[in-house]
């Protein structure tokens, strides 16, 4: 069986910086290889480009623009496949409505914000009407299913279907764009050189405000994720739940009620998201199938049911798509599958993924 | 099957008499199918035009493109959600090698030439597929599956080069070949009629063969196949190969009988309502895919009337759909066929044979 989180995690940072030791130790070349791209890569993005530079590879500007669209992107790609790689680690379901509670996440975050003119508080409200959903796919049909994998599959399947369609009823086909709340808007200047002009002087790269906020807010609860699973007791329990849920129950603990906790949480994070992606982008018709395949890309690549590997997967995809879209408009889309056949083709269990 | 039982000492009257009885009984077993393949054959004597290629015809590529699923997911075990991109494969591929409204992408080869380079095309693709997806099991077949088939519905959409973007292509008839204009009715009818009888006879066969047998052990128990020295793998591949080779020719004769083709046309919805068709019709045996196919068209083609008749807004067809498929799913998970073979085993008692 594949387990998820790394249980050697469990032990804390220590332990986790021997194991990193040691992968450098068993791959020196590798890990050479990965330094100096990485050092290359960040050389990129501080210095100005040198003359002749941007003939080969075009416009910095461009350069960090895609790299950073593509790194906030990764946030909000992570904020959905967060919660899909976690149902998927606890209880082996595919969860292909996971689309469809994004999208319902946004919907009623555009609603909540319309209502209240609260931008903030219309995350709470997301949150809590795609947590209600989940609670009631995973308590009314889920539970009776357990165990069977593929049926459980076909059933999110058919919800998507009916979810989707009850959506374009309701709101109609036509996009929706969130408003970003007045402190968040505009762009902040940022450190990076872009160009220096003939005079000596230095362009630096402005980037909107919001997108950085997303981004951070998105990786601090991803480190909030990583903390409660590893130092709280219900992190232990899902943990545990992971590797074995069959011997957790028989150990008396109450497995449906995590399942339950889990999947209110994983569906709530997708809502969330929801209202992120409505103000990034826009959320419309068939929004549902494209953050489904964000979410499938993003576990492919960053490890079915590993937290870590779903914020790999999502900072990868999301670049790709951002330089697919940059550099070779008419394949975007072939880079992300690309990528992801390479890492089905080296490691089918995906980058972080195990065994 | 029916096994003749021939002693040589037997005089000439007995024999007869076994091999008279030997095909009554053949008859009677596949009584079903023979009288569905007849009432097929003289559809175009009572059928509309409509009904006979917008009904019968479509029914009858969908339930082709279904068969290549039913073959993997039934007999392999592995339910892929790209067969329908490999029917998009192969439609593309006749387009961009042969005829359409677009002199600047299509090539205009005839026919003869487009159609098998088309079918090689998707065939690899399929393989690939294959290759890439069979490493893992159950439901990851599924989400990488489902991954293939969205990239490349998302790569139609996006490329103008070689996929004409979102507005795909137009004017795709079918050809004229052998004095006989395809894209009439009646001989677009029965060219598909045809595929549909052989891809259907096909599988049949291959399910029986030792590739077949082999292969639904695969399904089973690979752990216990790989141990007894067959190659998993390589089965899997060689499904999903042939797999392609049949959604190919449904994709083709998609495009000739829609006479377009577009990113819609392989989209994700295409894909999982091709999935829908399949389990609905069950998965345990080939002739579910054609269930489910007709059953899915007489849907969307006379649910939209019904919805509003019962005072329903008819746009609401896809809940319709996704409804019948979750009762389905929830009730009877191997489909009409297995509502079907219950049916007949309760009303003729044990013993009996479905037809089937």
């Amino acid at each position: 069986m594949a387990t998820a989180f790394d249980t050697e995690e469990a032990a804390g940072g220590a332990r986790r910086g021997d194991a990193f030791g040691r992968w450098i130790g068993h791959h020196p070349i590798a890990s050479l290889i990965i330094a100096i791209v990485l050092i290359f890569f960040v050389w990129l993005v501080l210095a100005p480009w040198p003359a002749g530079f941007e003939d080969v590879f075009g416009k910095k500007r461009l350069f960090i623009n895609a790299v950073f669209n593509g790194v906030t992107l990764g946030g909000l790609y992570f904020l959905v496949a967060s919660g899909f790689t976690l149902i998927f680690g606890l209880m082996r379901n595919v969860n292909l409505a996971h689309g469809s509670l994004y999208l319902f996440g946004g919907y009623m975050g555009y609603e909540a914000g319309e209502w209240t003119g609260s931008w903030l508080f219309s995350f709470v409200i997301a949150f809590i009407c795609a947590a209600i959903v989940g609670i009631a796919m995973q308590f009314f049909i889920f539970r009776r299913m357990e165990g069977q994998d593929l049926r459980q599959t076909l059933v999110t399947l058919g919800l998507s279907i009916i979810f989707s369609d009850l959506m374009v009823w309701i709101w109609g086909g036509n996009a929706i764009q969130i408003d970003t709340p007045d402190y968040l808007l505009g762009p902040v200047p940022t450190p990076i050189v872009l160009a220096v002009k003939s005079n000596g002087e230095a362009v630096f790269l402005q980037y909107p405000l919001v997108r950085l906020v997303i981004f951070v807010a998105s990786v601090a609860i991803g480190v909030g994720m990583w903390l409660a699973l590893n130092r709280t007791r219900a992190g232990v329990m899902i943990r545990a739940g992971v590797d074995d849920r069959d011997m957790l129950s028989v150990l008396g603990y109450r497995v449906q009620l995590l399942f339950v906790l889990v999947f209110a949480f994983g569906a709530g994070l997708a809502g969330m998201a929801g209202i992120v992606g409505g103000t990034f982008q826009s959320i419309s018709l068939g929004e549902d199938s494209h953050f489904l395949l964000v979410s499938l890309q993003v576990v492919i690549v960053g490890g079915m049911g590993s937290i870590p590997g779903a914020a790999l997967g999502a900072i990868i995809i999301g670049c790709a798509e951002q330089f697919g879209q940059t550099y070779f408009q008419n394949y975007a889309t072939v880079l992300t599958f690309v990528i992801m056949v390479i890492v089905l083709a080296i490691r089918p269990q995906g980058l972080l993924g195990r065994r | 099957m029916a096994v003749m039982q021939t002693t040589g000492l037997a005089p000439l009257g007995t024999q007869d008499l076994q091999r008279v009885g030997a095909l009554s009984r053949w008859v009677s077993r596949h009584a079903l199918i023979l009288i569905l393949g007849a009432l097929m054959l003289i559809m175009p004597v009572v059928a509309s035009d409509f009904i006979l290629v917008q009904v019968f015809g479509w029914a009858m590529i969908l339930g082709i493109i279904a068969l290549s699923l039913m073959f993997l997911a039934g007999y392999g075990g592995m339910v892929s959600l790209a067969q329908m991109t490999v029917a998009g494969v192969s439609g593309y591929m006749i387009t961009v090698f042969g005829v359409s409204s677009l002199p600047a992408i299509s090539l205009f080869w005839p026919w003869w030439l487009a159609a098998p380079i088309a079918i090689a095309i998707a065939v690899a693709f399929g393989t690939l597929t294959g290759v890439l997806s069979s490493r893992t099991e159950g439901i990851y077949t599924i989400m990488i599956t489902l991954a293939i088939a969205a990239a490349f519905f998302y790569l139609t959409l996006q490329n103008w080069p070689i996929f004409n973007g979102f507005a795909g292509f137009t004017t795709i008839p079918a050809p004229i070949a052998f004095g006989i204009n395809w894209k009439h009715p009646v001989p677009l009818y029965y060219l598909i009629l045809f595929f549909a009888a052989l891809s259907y006879l096909a599988v049949v066969y291959v399910s029986r063969t030792p590739f077949g047998l082999a292969l639904q052990g695969v399904r089973d128990n690979p752990r216990r196949m790989e141990a007894i020295g067959y190659n998993v793998i390589a089965h899997r591949v060689a499904a999903y190969a042939f797999a392609a080779l049949i959604a190919s020719i449904g994709g083709i004769l998609m495009v000739w009988l829609n006479n377009q083709i577009s990113p819609g046309s392989n989209g994700i919805e295409a894909s999982i309502d091709l999935l829908i068709i399949a389990v609905v019709g069950g998965l345990g045996h080939p002739i579910g895919a054609f269930v489910g196919a007709i059953i899915y068209v007489l849907l969307r083609t006379f649910a939209l009337d019904a919805l509003v008749a019962v005072g329903l807004d008819g746009r609401r067809f896809q809940t319709l759909i996704g409804l019948g498929f979750l009762i389905i799913v929830l009730f009877s998970p191997d489909g009409v066929i297995g509502l079907w073979r219950r049916w007949v085993a309760r009303a003729g008692g044990p013993g009996e044979r479905s037809g089937f």
